[in-house]
């Protein structure tokens, strides 16, 4: 049921000829308590997916924003479990899909097979592990295809033709495609390749593919979001979200993804 | 004799442990990495190469030293020691470093990015990179830059850039994620020149391979002066590079003990060690699956010992292997331990220990007690400890750097 609930979004902003537009936020980034404020405000923003960030002691994919995100929500004593308890305490007031994204080693100590049963409880569609590439997903995949939770595959730069066959036989959810050689964070500008890439590989690809990393203004996201199938904002948004500015969030939402206020109407 | 031990295995993993843990972007560079590693084994040219830089620059082999003086002060075994403090730049550091910055130059790359810790590797990469004009980028926590000043010169003198981490406690655990971050970015053009036997497969098989000339001199040594193998092999582990290079060609000797020795720093009931064997539980950092210090929700803990080069939370992925099949025991020695060993070693044989290497020191001191004047057990002395001097006096003088 879960996964179901991220395909039949994108389903329906396909339909409309939309995009995704797939909001990150750190969990426990100004406490756990404020989980549930900070995703009713994505929501209302105009989000169609959130993404919730795991925090880790040492996250090798992130730039210094979402680090420092990390590092503030760990200072709060938040965990893994302590997150999944109350996503599953609020998620009947969500109407968007929740995807994770984690580091592998607090699923690991938390165990793949019970995590995945407390993410299916607390109704998460999808799961992204950052440093979990195809070779080792085996062990966290099976738990969670089992409960009907996506695995999230990235596509990247530096993936070669072979490579990006490989990944997209058997991806669900959506696929993952990273914008820049790099870690997260906001960027100037991207490489001239990035659209043919991207088109290259939504042309390929039987899931949305969403591109991500880097992206942190609304023309950018219009722009990147124009030649796939959706979007996905990070560091800026952790950014506007601890200053709980959520008029600049919504700004950052182009109207080419807006549609999460009439689906959840 | 043809090997019967056999790891890692097709997909990098050593039973349980090791693996390729990392993002995608980086999965192209270490499949490449592998295949051209592959390769190399089979390079005449490259043999040559790498044989000639270890005997006429590092200045192979290494002595393999009967202590007299120790033997008699321990009263037991008969001991001797690997004399890897030598080695140009002044421990085992570089029998790695030059057979990777070979491959960066086989694999057409100009670049070298490294992580240090106490600056051991860190030096050692520096000095490579300067003999084959590599350019060279080393990540070291701020901690480190401050108590290893003289080694950030070092590095500087010979054309590294030094980039000083102000993340986490600005240790060596924050210059391998520096590192990977940096990597990740510039994969294009740069190798990673990771200093011990972690990291993503193959990392943990190329390491343990160059440091192999370790354990094979060894063999051939003892076997020369003794007429038969050691009863047992002793080496202080951080990541593990100077042990995984003595264990390794004894592996199928099952008659050998494997011996390693982790810093427990305050003490393991401290909850201030690095003994990632003796007190971890298994999980995934820097590309492996190993033994690792966490808390119960899996965040990494900072590990700590008096030696910078073994301050580090995880382990090498072919150790926990080796301690689960039981092929080799792992102990744990105190700082204070240490610095008596470091002392000892110093007057006794007039050969100053790197830190690192007199935890293994005291352990094996301890062991050969307990063992039979017939017995002959070998120390790996991985490095030499000019560079603690500085440190050990400042804390005699109750000052700490």
């Amino acid at each position: 049921m879960s996964r179901m609930k991220m395909e039949q979004t994108f389903e329906s902003l396909g339909n409309e000829g939309k995009k995704a537009f797939i909001a990150y936020i750190m969990a426990g980034d100004g406490g756990l308590s404020n989980l549930k404020h900070q995703m009713l405000s994505l929501e209302a923003a105009g989000a169609s997916v959130i993404e919730l960030g795991i925090p880790f002691s040492d996250p090798v994919a992130d730039g210094p924003v979402i680090q420092a995100a990390g590092r503030r929500a760990l200072a709060e004593g938040v965990t893994l479990r302590g997150i999944l308890a109350e996503l599953a305490r609020i998620k009947d007031e969500i109407s968007i899909p929740v995807v994770l994204m984690t580091y592998a080693n607090p699923v690991l100590r938390l165990g793949a097979a019970p995590f995945a049963e407390l993410a299916s409880k607390a109704g998460v569609s999808g799961v992204i592990m950052p440093d979990v590439p195809l070779e080792e997903a085996e062990e966290f995949s099976g738990p969670l295809t089992a409960y009907d939770i996506a695995m999230i595959r990235f596509i990247t730069l530096s993936s070669s033709k072979a490579r990006i066959r490989e990944v997209m036989e058997g991806a669900e959810g959506f696929i993952y495609a990273v914008t820049v050689r790099g870690t997260t964070g906001a960027r100037d500008g991207f490489d001239e390749s990035l659209y043919d890439h991207l088109e290259s590989i939504s042309k390929m690809s039987d899931v949305p593919v969403c591109a991500g990393f880097g992206i942190s203004t609304h023309d950018q996201a219009e722009e990147v979001g124009s030649h796939c199938d959706g979007v996905i904002v990070g560091s800026r948004i952790v950014e506007l979200m601890q200053e709980n500015d959520i008029d600049g969030i919504k700004a950052l939402i182009p109207e080419s993804t807006d549609v999460a206020i009439n689906a959840s109407n | 004799m043809e090997q019967t031990y056999k790891q890692p295995n097709e997909s990098g993993h050593y039973g349980d442990f090791g693996g390729r843990y990392v993002p995608e972007t980086l999965m192209g560079a270490i499949k490449e990495l592998e295949a051209e590693y592959k390769e190399a084994q089979h390079d005449e040219v490259f043999q040559q190469q790498l044989d000639h830089y270890l005997k006429d620059y590092v200045g192979r082999e290494s002595p393999l030293y009967f202590a007299e003086e120790l033997t008699a002060k321990a009263g037991g075994a008969k001991i001797y020691l690997k004399r890897e403090d030598l080695n140009h730049t002044g421990a085992h550091k570089i029998n790695n470093t030059i057979g990777q910055a070979l491959l960066t130059r086989k694999m057409g790359k100009k670049k070298v990015v490294a992580e240090t810790g106490a600056g051991q590797h860190g030096v050692a990469t520096a000095t490579v990179c300067a003999l084959l004009k590599l350019e060279c980028v080393i990540f070291m926590g701020k901690e480190d830059v401050k108590r290893q000043e003289l080694n950030v010169f070092r590095m500087e003198l010979l054309g590294a850039k030094v980039v000083s981490v102000d993340q986490g406690r600005g240790t060596l655990k924050d210059a391998v994620n520096e590192a990977l971050r940096y990597w990740v970015a510039n994969v294009e053009d740069t190798h990673y020149i990771l200093g011990s036997v972690m990291g993503p497969h193959p990392f943990p098989q190329i390491v343990r391979d160059f440091q192999s000339v370790i354990g094979r001199e060894t063999k051939e040594q003892i076997l020369d002066k003794e007429g038969r193998l050691p009863d047992a092999v002793v080496a202080c582990i951080g990541g593990g590079s100077n042990a995984m290079g003595m264990f390794h060609p004894f592996i199928d000797d099952k008659d050998v003990r494997l011996v390693g020795v982790e810093a427990s720093g305050h003490g393991i009931e401290s909850g201030q060690h690095a003994a990632s064997l003796n007190e971890g539980h298994i999980g995934i950092l820097h590309g492996s699956k190993m033994h690792l210090l966490q808390d119960e929700a899996g965040q990494v803990q900072e590990a700590y010992s008096i030696s910078a080069g073994l301050d580090y939370p995880g382990i090498g992925p072919e150790h926990s292997y080796l301690k689960d099949i039981g092929r080799a025991e792992y102990a744990h020695v105190t700082d204070e331990e240490a610095l008596e060993a470091f002392r000892s070693l110093s007057y006794t044989e007039g050969i100053i220990p790197a830190l690192e290497s007199a935890h293994a020191v005291f352990h094996a001191e301890k062991m050969a007690a307990e063992m039979s004047p017939d017995d002959i057990l070998v120390i790996c002395l991985s490095g030499r400890g000019d560079k603690d001097v500085a440190q050990i006096k400042a804390r005699e003088e109750g000052r700490e750097l």
